[in-house]
């Protein structure tokens, strides 16, 4: 009996392990989606003064951007039909939020009722947050950046070098970019942005500064601690992104890869 | 096992659950330190119950803290291992006279207890926390994890005890 059971946990421990498999055991279900919107009902108003400060932070950001754009656009509104946007916004509430594991989720209030979907970007109005792992009818678990299984395409702002983006367990609000090559001029508080080249997010979202950074062992490749812009110990409100070209990115892709084959 | 002694276990789980998801799940003392305090359910569950269902029933109850902190099956690895292997350990804690029924863990000889509870504190957290980071690179981060959290949580389960039983005596 004992056996039995400990190899099924283990099982569910292994399959966690695959990114797109994580179903079974997940607090993206009916249950635990409402007790932790019942938990969030409460505590949200500890911290609303502070996320006030951060929507109006935003709003100046983007109102200035929105100046810049007027100045370019002479003609608007030549006719009615609009574009297709590259990428769609939706927003969420982070109702759970761990970071004291080496393997971190989010569960957020929205589900596949909201066009959900799994792969979809998760920001806030600071920068990165994680990438939608699971979703049930009304909730959605993330996995967040401060995961080891993470690995996120990201760049120097300044000069365009990219690596890959990933987490040590050490501090929740430092994480590492690595497999930036020796050539790239660093200095300290640069600017880490995504990288584009994925297609989860979209290029240019903010992610941190350099806090320190050395040579990896085979000295090719820098090492880099970066300081998130973003505290990830205590997330209110997100921003989902979809890449409505992402299908077309992804299929190309393969059909490529096939060929090759 | 008696009609109140079922009862106030279906209680007892249901309450931890609760405690541990809703309030200690989020104390992240020092960034990563986090008493796991529900395990006093198998910690306190009659001696003389069941063995069979006991470690049947702290599967469920690991499963239920892995589904609202989504981490897979760590949990019930950790509860049902400690619940298979509690027998024994009650036998080196509290000696031989656990077989004849005599022993009430609330009533014991607080150096007995603080094993037995020591004991199955560190065996839960050691297979939790190793199943969990799943990663010979991390060996240090989780002797790190298995020592601090799991004083915290013996601290914490001792004083939940002393508490409680002051008020029932």
């Amino acid at each position: 009996m004992f056996a039995v059971l400990f190899i099924i946990s283990v099982a569910l421990t292994i399959q966690t392990h695959n990114y797109h498999n994580n179903k079974f055991v997940s607090s993206a279900n009916f249950f635990s989606g409402k007790v932790f919107t019942f938990r969030n009902n409460i505590t949200d108003y500890f911290n609303l003064a502070n996320e006030n400060e951060q929507l109006l932070q935003e709003n100046l950001r983007l109102r200035r951007k929105l100046d810049t754009f007027k100045e370019i656009i002479v003609f608007e509104e030549l006719d009615s039909t609009v574009l297709p946007n590259k990428f769609d916004y939706y927003t969420a509430r982070v109702i759970n939020n761990n970071y004291s594991k080496s393997k971190n989720h989010l569960t957020i209030d929205r589900g596949r009722r909201d066009s959900i979907e799994i792969d979809l970007g998760v920001i806030s109005s600071k920068g990165i947050v994680g990438i939608v792992s699971n979703v049930s009818e009304n909730y959605a678990t993330v996995q967040s950046i401060l995961n080891t299984k993470s690995r996120i395409n990201a760049k120097l702002k300044k000069s365009s070098h990219f690596g890959s983006l990933i987490w040590n367990t050490e501090d929740p609000n430092v994480v590492q970019l690595i497999d930036i090559p020796r050539l790239a001029q660093l200095e300290k508080g640069d600017t880490i942005i995504t990288g584009g080249r994925s297609t989860i997010f979209p290029e240019g979202i903010l992610i941190g500064t350099v806090k320190d950074f050395r040579l990896d062992n085979d000295d090719n490749y820098y090492y880099i601690n970066v300081d998130l812009f973003n505290d990830m110990t205590r997330l209110e409100n997100v921003y989902l992104i979809r890449n409505n070209e992402a299908l077309e990115i992804l299929t190309l892709e393969k059909a490529v890869e096939d060929v090759e084959q | 096992m008696s009609n109140s002694d079922i009862l106030i276990n279906i209680v007892r789980f249901i309450l931890l659950v609760f405690l541990q998801v809703l309030l200690l799940n989020n104390v992240n003392l020092a960034g990563y330190i986090n008493p796991y305090v529900y395990i006093l359910f198998i910690i306190l569950y009659p001696l003389d119950g069941d063995k069979g269902l006991l470690i049947f029933i702290s599967f469920l109850l690991g499963l239920s803290i892995d589904i609202f902190e989504d981490s897979g099956g760590v949990h019930a690895a950790a509860c049902a291992f400690i619940a298979y292997i509690r027998p024994v350990v009650l036998k080196y804690s509290f000696g031989v006279s656990y077989e004849y029924n005599s022993v009430k863990i609330k009533k014991a000889d607080p150096m007995e207890r603080l094993t037995y509870i020591a004991s199955l504190v560190f065996m839960h957290h050691f297979v939790m926390f190793a199943l969990e980071i799943f990663s010979f690179n991390h060996t240090l981060l989780l002797l790190k994890s298995t020592l601090f959290s799991g004083l915290f949580t013996t601290i914490v389960i001792i004083c939940t005890m002393i508490i409680f039983n002051k008020k029932s005596s």
